[in-house]
């Protein structure tokens, strides 16, 4: 690798276009709104920046620090359960015979490639009253005779409400768990599981005392990778959820589109960003411990 | 590994491995547990079933859409008659293409960058380049809507002279599209780079100097040496920014304007008010763009692999 000053202009051709248009319409914009975010608003187009911290004062009302709370521990909720299913399934493609383990991989990646409102709305199809699961519940109801006993059936609401939300973000979130955790128990080494069994360990005790320790930097991978875009997700509450399941992306939309209060929203994206960025530190802080956690 | 050969070990190890030669399902073969093996088919299935039943019922006879009615074709006519439908997927091919044309250049010359240079504060750099796909993308998209609105609004003050030219170009398709195409370019070039640097990674760098030795120019070394080399990995990045282009809903959102539709934005507005046939059409239809788009960008990976 050589030095910048080596070839100063050669330096200059390759950094420069990236470095203006990340300046530019990335950094630039975020500097806007963080500015904003110390500022009132004086007309319906104006804003002044007076330095003020009314704007972050108020996410701490109790009216939106509930929703700051729903959002996290739906965030946290998502990432459990994605984190429960995922570990199996990573684990499963990880002793699968070797012919399958490409297709088994490509089966988890395929959905990244699949436009998020896309899989969103056929979440929707299957949720909705007259959805796939209402149709086979309904199935089922009538092929056990029960409307004799309980009369017709009554679909369940399985959208707009939390669950819907949890489920979707599951659903959707469910590839960037397995990647991380496949990654760390392909590179497992085995002949510490082998070591355990022999000594007399149980399978569950190994599993417990090794294979979980050592998959550890993977889990954590895993959850923050899950977490960040659940937190920070507005499309998956905004469709599934409804009125009734609002995050903190849902109402910093409301902010910039229907409420029209930009400083409040700049405050609350700013609030969602030093969370981003608080769960990478915790990240990159484990990762500095253990090693073996490049995803 | 015969049994003979477990003999000259310890006993505990030997007892291990006459177990895992004899018994047919050994301790560490989970591979073929059944109820692993029954919870990875669960998984598929709840994750492709889905989206198998989308693309299924846009075939379905039936406005309501649950139960199978037969196979018809009419909607995608349906769809393809829908006037904004198709504009707005016109716009989004638009600056799908203009955004990887864009990002393939910035994010492979951001690659060669961080490939051949040290300089101070590199590691800061990098970081910097990584912000665009770690932040929220709602915090993106709202940081984008008010930048392109103050400086609409302070172009727009123009009424004439060179800006107010300068603006009505703007006003042309597909022009208009520019603020959405910045706003990709600016979070699918990262992307590339990330791409482009992996294939850098495996190069030779001594048949960099050996053609420079031989008194090649910068320029020359680059298009016969570097190039060709980065070529998969460049193809490889601007498929991905042409997915992610197209994929993209949140930054679209809050950067595209009355005017300026596009394709997941015109769904976006369709599916809240509900689930109808020609939007499992419509979807289909992109489901397939980004597949094939993407199965190319894998056969290219694999094929330079050989």
């Amino acid at each position: 690798m050589e030095s910048w000053k080596d070839n100063r202009q050669v330096f200059w051709i390759l950094g420069l276009p990236g470095t203006f248009w990340l300046l530019c319409f990335f950094l630039l914009p975020l500097g806007i709104i963080w500015l904003m975010s110390f500022g009132e608003k004086t007309s319906i187009t104006e804003v002044a920046v007076t330095g003020t911290l009314v704007n972050y004062l108020r996410a701490f009302d109790p009216v939106y620090l509930q929703i700051l709370w729903k959002s996290i521990w739906v965030s946290v909720l998502a990432t459990a359960l994605c984190l429960l299913v995922a570990y199996p399934v990573a684990f499963a493609i990880c002793f699968a015979r070797p012919v399958w383990k490409p297709l088994l991989l490509l089966l988890v990646i395929l959905p990244f490639w699949i436009n998020l409102l896309i899989r969103t709305y056929a979440l929707i199809a299957v949720f909705r009253t007259n959805g796939f699961v209402n149709a086979g519940l309904g199935f089922v109801y009538d092929l056990l005779g029960l409307p004799a006993l309980f009369g017709p059936f009554q679909p369940l609401q399985l959208l707009y409400n939390d669950f819907a939300v949890i489920a979707g973000l599951v659903y959707v979130y469910m590839p960037f768990m397995v990647l991380p955790l496949y990654a760390t128990i392909e590179r497992l080494d085995r002949s510490y599981l082998e070591a355990s069994l022999d000594l007399g360990a149980s399978q569950s005790r190994t599993f417990l005392s090794v294979t979980l320790p050592l998959t550890m930097p993977g889990i954590v991978s895993g959850i923050i990778l899950v977490f960040i875009p659940c937190l920070g997700s507005f499309l998956t509450p905004d469709l599934l959820g409804g009125a009734n399941a609002v995050m903190i992306g849902n109402v910093i939309e409301r902010q910039f589109k229907a409420a029209n209060d930009w400083p409040f929203g700049a405050a609350l994206s700013f609030l969602l960003m030093y969370a981003t960025f608080f769960a990478l530190a915790v990240r990159s802080a484990m990762s500095g411990r253990k090693s073996g956690m490049e995803l | 590994m015969t049994t003979e050969a477990a003999h000259g070990l310890p006993p505990a190890r030997r007892l291990s491995l006459e177990r895992l030669i004899s018994a047919e399902q050994g301790p560490l073969d989970y591979g073929s547990r059944l109820w692993l093996k029954a919870l990875i088919g669960l998984v598929f299935v709840a994750l492709y079933a889905p989206i198998l039943a989308l693309i299924a019922f846009s075939f379905n006879d039936s406005k309501r859409n649950v139960v199978w009615q037969g196979f018809t074709t009419k909607y995608y006519l349906v769809a393809w008659e829908n006037q904004a439908l198709i504009e707005a997927m016109v716009n989004s091919l638009a600056i799908a293409l203009m955004c990887t044309l864009f990002a393939t250049v910035i994010g492979g010359a951001t690659a060669l960058l961080l490939w051949r240079f040290r300089f101070p504060f590199k590691a800061a750099y990098e970081g910097f380049m990584a912000l665009p796909i770690v932040i929220p993308e709602i915090c993106m998209g709202v940081a984008l809507l008010v930048f392109f609105a103050r400086t609409g609004r302070y172009m727009g003050s123009f009424e004439s002279g060179p800006i107010a030219w300068w603006n009505s170009l703007f006003t042309v398709w597909p022009l208009n599209l520019a603020s959405i195409t910045i706003a990709h370019i600016a979070f699918s070039f990262p992307f590339v780079a990330v791409v482009v640097r992996a294939r850098m990674a495996g190069f030779n760098r001594e048949l960099d100097e050996a053609s420079r030795d031989l008194g090649a120019s910068e320029w020359q070394t680059f298009r016969h040496v570097i190039l060709p080399f980065m070529r998969p990995g460049l193809i490889a990045g601007a498929l991905l920014a042409f997915t992610l282009s197209l994929d993209d809903f949140v930054i679209t959102f809050f950067t595209s304007g009355p005017e300026t539709v596009t394709f997941p934005v015109k769904v976006y507005s369709l599916v809240r008010r509900g689930v109808s046939p020609d939007i499992n059409a419509a979807s289909t239809v992109l489901i397939v763009i980004t597949l094939v788009a993407t199965v190319l960008a894998m056969r290219l990976q694999r094929s330079e692999r050989n």
